[in-house]
Order: C-alpha cells, then sequence, then structure tokens
C-alpha cells in the first residue's frame, strides 16, 4: 500500500543555511495492506520525521514515495485532498491536537465541511456516533465538550474515530500511546490491533519496545535517520543482528528479566551523517570499514535485512 | 536513616476548594532503601514528594507526622525546613536538567548552592570531582555553560549536586522519563550506585514507568489517587501483587513476548475519581471487581505478610 | 456542556473585575470617553471662536467658561471637549489602521514561512526604519491643508511594524502546534486555517496589540499636533498644546490652557498601558497573584 524508496529529508542550518542537517536518510519502507509496521528509534532517529513527510505535513527531500501506486511526492490542491481521505494521523499529545478555544467535536465539524458539506445534519451525527462506538466511546459522554474536559485517553479514541469518518487506509500513529497513563495504554492498543483485522494498515512509531511488539507485523530499527535492521517482528526481538538493536533489547527496561550487561563502546564522537555507518561512534565491533562505508540493508535471513558490515556471522 | 511517615494528608487549594491530593499516607522507609513510587497521574507521588521537602502554595498541609532519622520534620515551616532541605532531604526534581541557569557557568553555580547551605565550595571541591568522575562526568565540566553539556549530562551533573552533603534521603522525580534507552540505564544504575557508596542513606524514586523500578528499587510502593495501595518488595509487587488495582495494572503492562493476538491484555475500565470531591472510603472502590459494602471505609495500609503492606479489606489479616 | 462554558467565562470575569489594574485603567479611559462623547453638549461654544474679550479668563472665574479662556477668548472646556474627540477618533482610527496592517502582514508572513515571509520581513523592517518625522515634514510641506483622517492614516501606515513583528512571533509558535497539522490534514487551505484556526487563539493578544496602538496612536498624534505637524484645520488635544505654547502661555502662566490638555493625554495614555498590563495578567493565568 505505501512504498517508501529512498526517502530522505536534509535540513538546511547555520546562517545563511550553509551546513546540512540529515534527519532521514535513505529510507526504503514498506507497508501492505491490512498490515502494522512498528517503526522504532529514539529521540533523534527521524521516526518523527519519516511519519510526517508521509502525511506531507514536512517536504521529501529526495527519494519517492507511492500510495497504491500513486505518486505521493508532487501532491497538491486537489489531490492533496483526497489523498488525506485515505491517509491520516495521530500525535503523541492529545492535547496539543486539539485547538483549546473550541470544543472537541470541532475536528469532526471540519471534516464535514471540507469533505461531506453536502451530507444532511441528521445522517452526520448518525456517522459521528457509529464513529465514536467503534472506537469504544459512548457519544453522550464525549460529544459537545472542550478538551480539558475530557481525559488524554478519550481525546486519542476521539482522532481515532475522526480517521474512521473519513474512509482511512493508512493510519501513522506518532507515539501516541506515550503521554496516556498505564491503565488506558492498553484500551488504545486493543483498538489499533482490532482496527488492523479490519483491514487497517499503521505505521506504529514509537520508542517502546514492548508496545511495538504488541502489535506489530513487522518492526523497523532506525538510528540517526538510517535503517539498521527491518524485518518480522519476531525474528528482529528474538534474533537481533545490529549492535544497536542488541543493545535496545538488552537495555529496555523489562519486567520479566533483569537488566543484562551489553557491549557499548566508549562514547565517541559519532561520525558526520553520510561517511560511515551511522553507528559507528558506539559500536564495539567497528572495523575500519565502518568509518568509511555505509552498510545497506541486506537480507541476514528470511523475512529479516541488518545494515552491518560485521554481522554475517550471525 | 530511617524515614517514618504517618497519616500525611496534603491538599491543593485552588478556586472550587480543595483538591485531595493526598489523604493519609502512612508508611517507612527503612536504611539504605530504595523504595520506587509508582501510580498514574494524579495518584499524588508528586505531591508526596514535594511535601516532604517544599510544601509551597498551592499545597496546603492538612495533618501528619514526619519525622527522618527519629526528627520530626517541620514540613509546613518553610523556614525551618531549610536546615533540612538538601542536607538531611534532597530532591532531583522532575525537568531538572532545565533547572540549571543558563546564564551561569556550572562551577559558579555549584559554589552559590553550597554557599546558602553553609557549605564552602573549596572544602567540598575535591570530593566533587570524585563524584564527577564516578558518573562519567569530565572535570572540565565545571567551567561549561548548561547548553554546553548533552540531556544525559545535564542529568547526572544535577543528580551530583543533589546528593553532595550526603543527605540521609534523596528523592528522585521522573528523571528518566526524557532520557534515551542506554542513558536511561546509566542514570538509573548510578542511582544505585550513589547509595552503594553511602551518598545518600534512603531513596525514593517516583517514576510511572514500573519497571525502571523493576530493575533498580529493593521496593515497589503503588499510589491510588492520592491513597497508598500496596507496598513490598519488587518481585512481590511484580510477581505477586495482593491489592486489585496492583494486579490489574501490572497484568495490563505489554512486555516483549506478548502478542496481541495470542494474549490479549485488559486495561482498568473507568478513570481515576476526581479528587475535588472524592469518593468515600476506597478510591478504587468504582474500578474495582471485589468491592463490597465495608470499602466505603477507607481501608487501613497494613501488614499483610513481613515487608508487604496492603491496603484492601479482601486481604487476609483484616476483619473481613 | 453549558455549565463549564460559562464557568469559564465567570472565572474570566471574575480574575477580570478583581484586577486593580485593569479596573482603574478603565476607569479613567471611560471618564474622558464619556467626556468626550457629551461633553460637547454642555456648551455652545465653538472651540476656535474668540468669544471673550479681555483678560483671558481663569476656570471657574465666570460661569460661561468654567476652564477658562485662552489668551485669544476662546472657550478652553470646549477646545477640551472637541480635542478629546478627536484624539479617541484618530486613536480609534489610526491604531485600528496599524493594528489591522500589522495584523495581516504579521500572520501571512508567519504562516506562510519561506520567500513570502523574507519579502513582508523585509517591508516591515523598511517601514520600521523610515524616519517617519522626515517624511511627515515633506508631506506638510506639500499638503497646505491637513485633515484629522490624513494624520490617522499617516500614522496608521508607520506605525504597524511592531504588531507585524509580534504577531509573526506568535504565529510562528501557534503553527507548529499539533493543532494545525491536523487541520492541514483536514484538507483546510492555509488562509483559512490562518483565519479560522490560528487568528481566534489570538484574540486575546490581538486585544492587547489594539490597546497598545489605540495608547500609541494617541500620543503620536499629540506628539506631532504639538511640533505643528498635525492638522491645519481643526482642534485636538495636541493642538491646545501647541497654540498655547506658541502664543506664551507659558510666560503669561495661563496654566489651564495647556495643563488640562497635557494631563488628560498623559491620564488616557497610561492608563490605556495599565490596562494593557492588567489584561494581560487576566489572559495569562501564570501572572495572576492567586
Amino acid at each position: 500500500m505505501l512504498k517508501l524508496q529512498g526517502i530522505s529529508k536534509t535540513y538546511k542550518v547555520g546562517t545563511f543555511g550553509g551546513k546540512a542537517l540529515h534527519a532521514v536518510c535513505d529510507v526504503d519502507l514498506d507497508v501492505g495492506s491490512g498490515e502494522v509496521v512498528s517503526l522504532i528509534g529514539e529521540s533523534g532517529s527521524g521516526k518523527t520525521t519519516i511519519g510526517k513527510m508521509i502525511l506531507k505535513l514536512i517536504s521529501i527531500t529526495s527519494g519517492s514515495a507511492f500510495f497504491k501506486d500513486i505518486d505521493i511526492t508532487t501532491l497538491k490542491g486537489r489531490e492533496l485532498k483526497e489523498y488525506y481521505r485515505k491517509v491520516q494521523g495521530v500525535f503523541q499529545d492529545p492535547f496539543s491536537s486539539y485547538n483549546p478555544i473550541f470544543k472537541a467535536d470541532h475536528i469532526f465539524a471540519m471534516i464535514k465541511t471540507e469533505f461531506y458539506p453536502d451530507v444532511k445534519p441528521g445522517d452526520w451525527s448518525q456517522k459521528v456516533d457509529a464513529c465514536l462506538k467503534d472506537v469504544g466511546l459512548n457519544p453522550p459522554d464525549v460529544l459537545g465538550k472542550f478538551p480539558h474536559q475530557l481525559s488524554g485517553g478519550q481525546l486519542q479514541r476521539f482522532l481515532i474515530a475522526r480517521a474512521l469518518l473519513l474512509e482511512t487506509e493508512f493510519l501513522v500513529a506518532d507515539e501516541i500511546i506515550s503521554m496516556l497513563d498505564a491503565s488506558r495504554r492498553i484500551d488504545v492498543l486493543n483498538l489499533l490491533a482490532d482496527l488492523k483485522k479490519k483491514g487497517l494498515s499503521i505505521l506504529f512509531i514509537t520508542h517502546d519496545l514492548s508496545l511495538a511488539y504488541y502489535i506489530s507485523d513487522r518492526a523497523v530499527i532506525l538510528y540517526r535517520g538510517s535503517i539498521v535492521e527491518m524485518g518480522s517482528t519476531e525474528r528482529v526481538y528474538f534474533n537481533p543482528q545490529h549492535p544497536y538493536t542488541r543493545m535496545l533489547m538488552a537495555t529496555v527496561p523489562r519486567l520479566d528479566q533483569a537488566w543484562e550487561d551489553v557491549e557499548i563502546a566508549i562514547r565517541q564522537k559519532q561520525l558526520p551523517i553520510g561517511q560511515g555507518c551511522v553507528y559507528f561512534g558506539r559500536c564495539p565491533f567497528a572495523s575500519e570499514q565502518c568509518s568509511l562505508e555505509q552498510p545497506q540493508l541486506d537480507e541476514f535471513e528470511k523475512d529479516h535485512q541488518v545494515a552491518c558490515f560485521n554481522c554475517k556471522r550471525g | 536513616m530511617s524515614l517514618h511517615v504517618e497519616n500525611l494528608k496534603v491538599y491543593y487549594q485552588t478556586l472550587r476548594g480543595d483538591v485531595r491530593a493526598l489523604d493519609g499516607a502512612t508508611f517507612d522507609i527503612a536504611d539504605g532503601e530504595i523504595m520506587g513510587l509508582a501510580g498514574e497521574s494524579g495518584c499524588g507521588k508528586t505531591t508526596l514528594a514535594h511535601s516532604l521537602i517544599r510544601l509551597t502554595p498551592p499545597l496546603k498541609f492538612i495533618e501528619g507526622k514526619v519525622e527522618l532519622d527519629g526528627e520530626e520534620l517541620p514540613l509546613a515551616d518553610m523556614e525551618k525546613m531549610d536546615d533540612f532541605r538538601f542536607r538531611k532531604i534532597s530532591i532531583v526534581p522532575q525537568y531538572a536538567m532545565n533547572a540549571l541557569n543558563p546564564t551561569r557557568k556550572i562551577r559558579k553555580m555549584t559554589a552559590e548552592l553550597l554557599a546558602s547551605k553553609g557549605a564552602s565550595m573549596k572544602a567540598i571541591e575535591t570530593e566533587l570531582q570524585r563524584r564527577l568522575d564516578l558518573v562519567g562526568l569530565n572535570p572540565e565540566v565545571l567551567d561549561m555553560y548548561p547548553i554546553e553539556l548533552s540531556g544525559g549530562m545535564k542529568q547526572r551533573m544535577v543528580m551530583v549536586l543533589s546528593t553532595l552533603l550526603d543527605p540521609s534521603l534523596l528523592m528522585a522525580d521522573e528523571i528518566t522519563s526524557a532520557l534515551d534507552v542506554s542513558t536511561q540505564k546509566a542514570v538509573a544504575e548510578m542511582l544505585v550506585e550513589f547509595r552503594d557508596r553511602n551518598f545518600v542513606k534512603s531513596m525514593m524514586i517516583i517514576t510511572h514507568d514500573i519497571s525502571i523500578l523493576y530493575q533498580v528499587a529493593d521496593t515497589i510502593m503503588i499510589m491510588y489517587a492520592g491513597q497508598l495501595a500496596e507496598k513490598a518488595s519488587r518481585e512481590t509487587v511484580i510477581d505477586s501483587p495482593r491489592h486489585p488495582y496492583t494486579k490489574m495494572l501490572i497484568s495490563s503492562l505489554p512486555q516483549v513476548g506478548v502478542q496481541v493476538n495470542v494474549t490479549r491484555l485488559a486495561g482498568i475500565p473507568g478513570t481515576p475519581p476526581q479528587l475535588l470531591e472524592p469518593p468515600q472510603g476506597c478510591r478504587f472502590r468504582a474500578r474495582c471487581p471485589l468491592a463490597f459494602e465495608k470499602c466505603l471505609q477507607v481501608p487501613p495500609f497494613v501488614e499483610v505478610e513481613p515487608g508487604h503492606m496492603v491496603a484492601c479489606w479482601k486481604e487476609p489479616g483484616k476483619h473481613a | 456542556m453549558m455549565e463549564k462554558k460559562s464557568k469559564k467565562r465567570n472565572e474570566f470575569f471574575y480574575f477580570a473585575f478583581k484586577n486593580n489594574k485593569l479596573r482603574i485603567g478603565l476607569l479613567i479611559v471611560l471618564f474622558f470617553l464619556v467626556m468626550a462623547i457629551i461633553g460637547p453638549s454642555f456648551t455652545e461654544n465653538d472651540p476656535l471662536s474668540f468669544i471673550h474679550r479681555g483678560v483671558p479668563l481663569k476656570p471657574f472665574e465666570s460661569e460661561d467658561f468654567i476652564f477658562g479662556t485662552t489668551v485669544f477668548g476662546q472657550d478652553v472646556y470646549s477646545q477640551f471637549v472637541y480635542g478629546l474627540r478627536a484624539t479617541f477618533v484618530v486613536g480609534a482610527i489610526g491604531g485600528g489602521l496599524a493594528t489591522l496592517i500589522g495584523v495581516i502582514v504579521g500572520f501571512i508572513g508567519g504562516y506562510m514561512g519561506g520567500k513570502t515571509d523574507e519579502g513582508l520581513n523585509m517591508g516591515t523592517n523598511i517601514v520600521l526604519v523610515i524616519p517617519t518625522l522626515a517624511v511627515l515634514l515633506i508631506i506638510s510641506a506639500y499638503l497646505e491643508v491637513r485633515g484629522i483622517l490624513l494624520e490617522s492614516v499617516f500614522i496608521g501606515c508607520t506605525a504597524w511594524p511592531w504588531t507585524a513583528r509580534a504577531v509573526r512571533a506568535q504565529t510562528f509558535s501557534l503553527r507548529s502546534r499539533e493543532f494545525v497539522d491536523l487541520a492541514k490534514m483536514s484538507g483546510m487551505k492555509s488562509l483559512k486555517i490562518i483565519f479560522k484556526e490560528i487568528a481566534p487563539n489570538m484574540m486575546s493578544y490581538l486585544l492587547l496589540v489594539f490597546i497598545l496602538q489605540f495608547g500609541g496612536a494617541t500620543l503620536n498624534a499629540a506628539t506631532l499636533d504639538f511640533i505643528g505637524l498635525g492638522p491645519t484645520q481643526g482642534i485636538s488635544l495636541g493642538l491646545m498644546m501647541n497654540h498655547a505654547v506658541a502664543h506664551s502661555a507659558l510666560l503669561l502662566d495661563i496654566w489651564w490652557w495647556f495643563i488640562p490638555p497635557g494631563l488628560a493625554i498623559t491620564a488616557i495614555v497610561g492608563a490605556l498601558y495599565v490596562t494593557n498590563v492588567g489584561l494581560d495578567e487576566v489572559f495569562n493565568p501564570k501572572l495572576r497573584e492567586m
């Protein structure tokens, strides 16, 4: 459904835009129909940037991107609006996604004005009620309220309901769980899993490994703008090859095992992007080749790719 | 050292009345104990931490007694508490790394901080260097401005500063939330190291991330809506909790290895109660599958087995 | 639901009425405004006609001239209240125009970014550095007859840059908020987003901006009038002071000619600024002293 090839995002920084900041470098990513793909990375990995590029909120510096074979890099005007019928996003901070001076339902009204101007009010409120029920909300409880009167979990579900009002086929979920209370997180996750069963494709952006494991079919590990490992969730989690992935798996605090000691090289400065491997500065297995060339994603085993020169030994 | 808290009640003053944010907390922290304090937003954990060190409006002290090393803390008296702050009880607040004055070099800031507590920079300097080295900070850091340090470095700097005078009790308020995974581990392990080296005697680590507590805390205390729910060793809380809230909470946490198609986890239906006019009795009552009439009275926080405290009428040992 | 909305409004008014600065400031401005509106109806004297003959009257010396007369025998009270009207008109038109231009330039530049913003920013800077006094001198050399409207428009067209800057900065910070992203993803066009999503959020800020511009325009006009670059017809508080000084009121100690207008300007502009500070406290919960 979604196909990204060689996607890059470079910002011009410094006085007079002299220097370049490479946020995303040459990313290839596919998401199939009804598939949940987790984009896993820490802050600065570029995961949010990729999400925003897919949502056309940030321009794509180079590379090609196709949504159902339509080139999305050049979408404008009416075509862009049609794109938004199918592709939507939900972000991390539920309270920031709402204009504080309007009621929460304002987001539905926006959809109606832009996409369904001719639908009769009665039919529209039926549609809204149905979508609210689909996300597990009781319409009388949540309609007509201001954002500060609803909880974070309710607001996030409201946003998912909004995506359902359109004919969303692809949802970009950027850290949508992290600001929710622990006891409500699982509800939203379960909701995403249910929607996936109904055919929705989801790009689940997160830094939390356990959340990603819970709902995704495939996992993509991102570091400093490049994909270092990707494949089916099982394979990436239980047979991680890339030193960064291994470090992540060992360092994430778990409830079933103690922290392992993992090898991290002494903190050297990382190489500038574009020169050598992105993980060179912290990699305990780095060789000279790693400082000169950037490894490409290579098939390690079926459904499992790694970008590392020294991983062939398995 | 030991901390003894008895029936501490601290409310928030608002236009609409008092929000009963902390309503009767009674617990102990033993010498050398690292206690994790966990709970969802609004449970009162930050209120508890701030009450112990800086009870300023809109916080309002209602009643309760807190003893640190046998000495009663004058919580409601800002001036008298000054003798205890930083010396006997210290805190690394949330967003500590943003609390460093950007216009001061670190050395100057440290000197000012020490001077305000009657300690001299000269006397402490060697120890300071030792500690910076311990946490992996270059001594040159003292001559830098905060903006030159990374997030993790600032966090470690603040930790060193907060413990410079060897307080008996250190409270760490959500210090790992804004860090990336490897720094998180380093900072959490550093906390344990501080205790092991006797820079601090005991610790209270406040966070919403229970898995970090499982890694470094000795005991975990769970709070809900201003009341204490359970306190026990970390293994007990995770593997065999007794309070219904703890049980439901732990089982709603996704773990690596748990997949939705195989095991569908359940959340806790309902929402935490409003604390402006909280429900009578046990505040978890409305969402608790085991609730019965007795729950209209607040269950006391008592020991059900050695080292394991629970506040629930359904637990053996109580009058059911 | 309605309860919550009215509670929020009530909260606003509660703080508004409790705020001393707001109360005092508004009171002063309203006092003068009322005087400007109904004041002229208490006198039949034209402000510029030479009515009284003889030694200028002191205030309260004569029933017909409660503020006294000028050197030429004009009714100071009449001049004062008509002058107040002119002052408020210039403040409103000049301030309003400046606000309008500044807001539009600021919004569009702040939201669009890129080349549009660079262009608008450049324009803003140019207007900022133009020596308005010099331009005004040139204009007054060419136009022998100038009215209040021209003065207002001139002030409006030269006082907007700081507003544009401020609004631009605010728009910058608002446009990166996620609700703007959401609006984009709902297919809204940029202009629509600016005026329907971002602008309403800044209403309180825009109110403050207008108050400042109003005060600024009033002061500006008084200054221009005082140095003789004001309208050639009519009367305003600044013109009163101009005439007074030009005709030796200072030497002759005819204080009632120039002190009332001076005090009035000071009081109005000062009150407006104080109101501004008070309103800021009301809008921004963090500044409130609880």
